[in-house]
């Protein structure tokens, strides 16, 4: 081969063409849905069982029920321990992972194909009849506690903690899934017991299966594992809306100042989250947010992080996101700055915010820029098992149609710079953002104040 | 009772085989290929998703630094990124606009790079991947090189300075290795360092460390072999070959064991034991690795099960073999529940490390261990990119072992060892004399920590 050409990058070929999984779907007698790709290749299966029995649904006195209870569950079930039951799961290679986040909770297994008849019927215990026993509840609590005491000194979790509850006060975004010491102490094991009964339901649970498996075997082995879940009463009531979305609830009393500093003495940094309210899963807006937030702050070379990180130094890194949830979830900037760069940092992230929307509009080769990350490097999401099981989860969770992942693309495609500036105009509020700031208080507050955000509020995040 | 439980144990050891022994997927299939100017050029082919991944490794890491410029391997790397002679801006923006995503990363034996882009733009990756072996220092300036360094001295607050029990990893790497000792420093260094650091020391790293006969090429995913190997000559061949640099003398033999306590921004009070452990691949690291899994992962391992489960004295229990190519280390950590100081955490875990030293663990045991190992060994062959996917473990294989096809082998490793290969790594390493210390304590609250330990301060 001749000598290459370094005067010009290459231009890269003609797009490869994907065919974007599709899931079969099944639905058991009791209700559970079932939702299967099959991918053959590794003889590995990935395993999701889907509730939508997020920390949403913590009852107004018990923040944390949710995720305490999904963490009771493996605690045992009928006669197997705890410990056996963590042996039987080690025993056929698997690692139990469950997430609660707001509106729901995911268990998942990733196994060898072998193995996924007794990873169901494990799954199965540990879902449908996990023991909740008292002695297990306290021994949970305590680790619980002691997990909070420890989180108390993570400046990103005291961050998201005020930020959520300045947005959303009492409404059921206002905690964080983990919930506080003192809900902990105030739980006991019938609360646990009644979360479960109530939400823990098959005909609104989805199992999912990616992998080396066909799906007419695998409706068999589910059947097997999960066919005497009972349908229990229909439990959820869905939480309202919160304030100022739409088709919200009740508006939530706006706190009465935007900057809130948690006091860090001595800090080597300062954490902090910038935003206001967003927007639902299912807005009509989705693709236009998305590539909004991508020229905004949702890649590296994204406005947020080639100001603060490339040109100032400010910090390791900047990220923007919109937060789709059930109901309208938080947009929010959040990075960790240098202590003598917080002010700066927030007027720099204030000044993109405003930018964006106005004076400085999105150009042609940056809505380029973000369109081709976002969707040529799109098909690389769905390379493993478990990244499409983790999306299969999402359409389930929001009831997403079948083509959603198809239609990605053409529909970022399809979006101009004037769509960005749009967005932003209807979407982007800098003027209402609340900023936290995790940090040497004695070091931040009177430059935060001075740059135009009123007085502070110094809070803790009584986590 | 004794025969009948030997003659169990063997009836589980015969399971055992036989469930693992027939894992298919476990040949990845590659062409390798050197350079005249000593590139190592590894292709492995792969259809299942229309993406592939590109990843270079320097033989370089913070075990090449000298002492006066510790941090300056990793803070190189992120220089990498911020263009070259012919390509004179960010790294990002091609590769994002192709539909890639890139990143890197430094530890102590080597720096990687890497891109996943989609198999059209192959071709982009590479020529970025060359010009940046080939042709870095035209493009550095003064001004990239300072903002990078405030980009990491940032790095390192978030990271280490800004997180609870940050600083014990730099506490105890500096307590298990000896002055000298080429791993006595943490890859994200000093900050007096990285600040004394000088573009001038970023141009003799490069000619040192980073040319063709010090790295390793791999290219996994969609594409023809023979395409991507005649483009990798293409791009790479005209780089000049360097000079392969010295490998480091053999390293002091042991550390003096030492008992030490840190203060930090912590509720909990936690204890870290080390002890200086083979390297990686050689005889009782994979023995090491499966018996940390056997002390602490899961609430049926041993030092779980005992602190945390029923005696209740701790929060949580780690245990790992931090393989290393000149020495590695067996870590346990432990963080203490209100009210017990760590004097009783450190008596706890001594008590069962010498339990796995005096005895074999049970086949249920081995068997729990071998088959969570072989699930994570085959799940990260899912993916040909990124930190840990094929291309990065082909570069591994072929960097520390000469042979980019170990897959086999290295499960091999874990499937061979067996209660006895187990308790006898741990009998030769785990020595309670040999144990280095450290108490990571709140804020005037040294009494908590083990006892007789002596108070130093990391910044």
């Amino acid at each position: 081969m001749s000598a290459v050409d370094r005067s010009r990058l290459p231009l890269p070929g003609p797009n490869p063409g994907f065919t974007f999984p599709v899931a079969g779907r099944q639905r058991l007698p009791s209700g559970l849905s079932l939702r299967t790709v099959e991918r053959h290749g590794l003889p590995m299966v990935s395993l999701a069982l889907l509730l939508p029995a997020g920390s949403a649904l913590d009852p107004d006195e018990r923040p944390g029920l949710a995720s305490m209870t999904a963490d009771m569950l493996d605690e045992g079930s009928g006669d197997r321990s705890a410990i056996e039951m963590q042996e039987a799961l080690a025993r056929i290679g698997a690692e139990l992972d469950t997430e609660t986040g707001p509106d729901s909770v995911v268990l998942s297994l990733s196994l060898l194909e072998r193995f996924v008849p007794q990873g169901l019927q494990l799954l199965s215990d540990i879902v449908v009849s996990p023991r909740l026993g008292a002695p297990d509840f306290e021994r949970v609590r305590t680790l619980r506690a002691n997990r909070i005491r420890q989180l108390r000194d993570v400046p990103g979790v005291n961050a998201e903690a005020v930020f959520a509850r300045a947005l959303y006060g009492p409404h059921p975004y206002g905690h964080l899934p983990i919930g506080s010491g003192a809900s902990l102490a105030r739980m006991d094991v019938d609360d646990v017991g009644g979360f479960h009964g109530e939400q823990y339901n098959p005909s609104r649970a989805t199992l999912i299966a990616v992998g080396a498996m066909d799906s007419a075997r695998f409706a068999r082995h589910a059947e097997e594992a999960f066919g005497a879940w009972q349908r229990g009463a229909a439990g959820a009531i869905a939480p309202p809306g919160p304030a100022g979305a739409a088709g919200g609830g009740p508006a939530a009393p706006a706190p009465a100042r935007r900057l809130l500093i948690v006091d860090r003495p001595g800090a080597a940094q300062t954490e902090l989250r910038v935003g206001h309210l967003g927007e639902p899963r299912r807005t009509a807006d989705f693709h236009a947010l998305v590539l909004l937030n991508a020229v905004l702050g949702g890649h590296f070379s994204s406005r947020l992080n080639l100001n603060l990180r490339e040109r100032k130094g400010y910090t390791y890194g900047v990220r923007s996101a919109f937060d789709f949830r059930t109901m309208a979830g938080p947009f929010s900037v959040q990075t960790s700055v240098r202590t003598d760069a917080t002010a700066d940092a927030v007027a720099e992230i204030l000044g993109e915010l405003r930018g964006i929307g106005g004076a400085r509009p999105a150009s042609e080769d940056e809505r380029s820029l973000s369109v081709a990350t976002l969707t040529k490097g799109y098909p690389r999401n769905f390379e493993t098992a478990g990244q499409i099981a983790s999306g299969l989860a999402q359409l389930a969770l929001y009831e997403l149609p079948d083509d959603t992942f198809e239609v990605f693309a053409p529909r970022i495609e399809a979006l101009t710079a004037g769509d960005i500036t749009r967005a932003a105009r209807a979407h982007l509020h800098p003027d209402r953002a609340i900023v936290v700031a995790v940090g040497d208080c004695a070091r931040i507050r009177r430059g935060l104040e001075a740059a135009g955000l009123g007085d502070a509020d110094v809070v803790a995040a009584d986590l | 009772m004794r025969g009948v439980s030997q003659y169990d144990a063997r009836e589980r050891q015969y399971t055992l085989k036989a469930i693992t022994v027939p894992t298919p997927g476990l040949d990845i299939p590659f062409r390798k290929q050197v350079l005249d100017n000593g590139l190592q050029v590894v292709v492995h082919e792969d259809h299942s998703c229309p993406i592939v991944a590109v990843n270079v490794w320097y033989h370089v890491g913070s075990k090449n630094e000298v002492p006066g410029r510790t941090g300056f391997a990793h803070l190189f790397e992120h220089l990498m990124f911020e263009g070259s002679a012919h390509h004179d801006s960010g790294y990002f923006e091609p590769l994002q606009q192709a539909g890639g995503t890139l990143n890197g990363s430094t530890n102590s034996d080597r720096t990687n790079y890497w891109e996943v882009v989609p198999a059209n733009a192959l071709e982009l990756a590479l020529w970025m991947e060359s010009d940046r072996m080939g042709f870095l220092l035209p493009a550095l300036t003064e001004e990239k090189f300072a903002n990078q360094r405030e980009v990491v001295l940032n790095e390192r607050r978030q990271s280490y300075e800004n997180r609870p029990y940050g600083m014990a990893s730099l506490a105890l790497t500096e307590a298990l290795f000896p002055e000298g000792h080429p791993y006595r420093w943490a890859t994200i260094g000093s900050p007096d360092d990285l600040r004394a650091a000088t573009a001038e020391d970023v141009r003799a790293f490069f000619r040192r460390y980073y040319h063709p006969a010090n790295a390793s090429l791999a290219i996994a995913g969609d594409v023809d072999p023979e395409r991507a190997l005649a483009l990798a000559a293409a791009y790479f061949g005209e780089i000049p070959a360097g000079e392969p640099p010295a490998a480091l003398p053999s390293a002091p033999a042991s550390a003096v064991p030492s008992r030490r306590v840190i203060e930090d921004r912590v509720e909990l009070p936690r204890l870290y034991l080390g002890w200086l452990s083979p390297p990686m691949y050689a005889a009782g690291d994979a023995e090491l690795d499966l018996l940390a899994d056997v002390l602490a992962t899961g609430k049926a391992s041993r030092l779980y099960r005992s602190l945390v489960y029923e005696r209740r004295i701790a929060a949580d229990v780690a245990a790992s073999q931090g393989s290393r190519e000149l020495g590695s280390s067996f870590q346990i950590a432990a963080t203490a529940v209100p009210g017990i100081g760590l004097s009783v955490i450190e008596a706890a875990i001594h008590e069962e490390v010498a339990r796995v030293r005096a005895a074999e663990m049970t086949a249920d045991e081995l068997a729990r261990t071998l088959a969570l190992t072989e699930t994570a060994f085959v799940s990260r062959l899912q993916t040909v990119g990124g930190f840990g996917g094929k291309s990065d473990q082909l570069n591994s294989y072929n960097v520390f072992l000469g042979d980019p096809g170990y897959f086999t082998q290295d499960l091999e490793r874990y499937r061979q060892a067996d209660g006895g290969s187990i308790r006898a790594a741990a009998a030769a390493s785990l020595d309670a004399a040999r144990c280095v210390t450290l108490s990571v304590v709140p804020a005037g609250q040294q009494g908590l920590a083990a006892p007789d330990s002596e108070a130093v301060v990391i910044t």
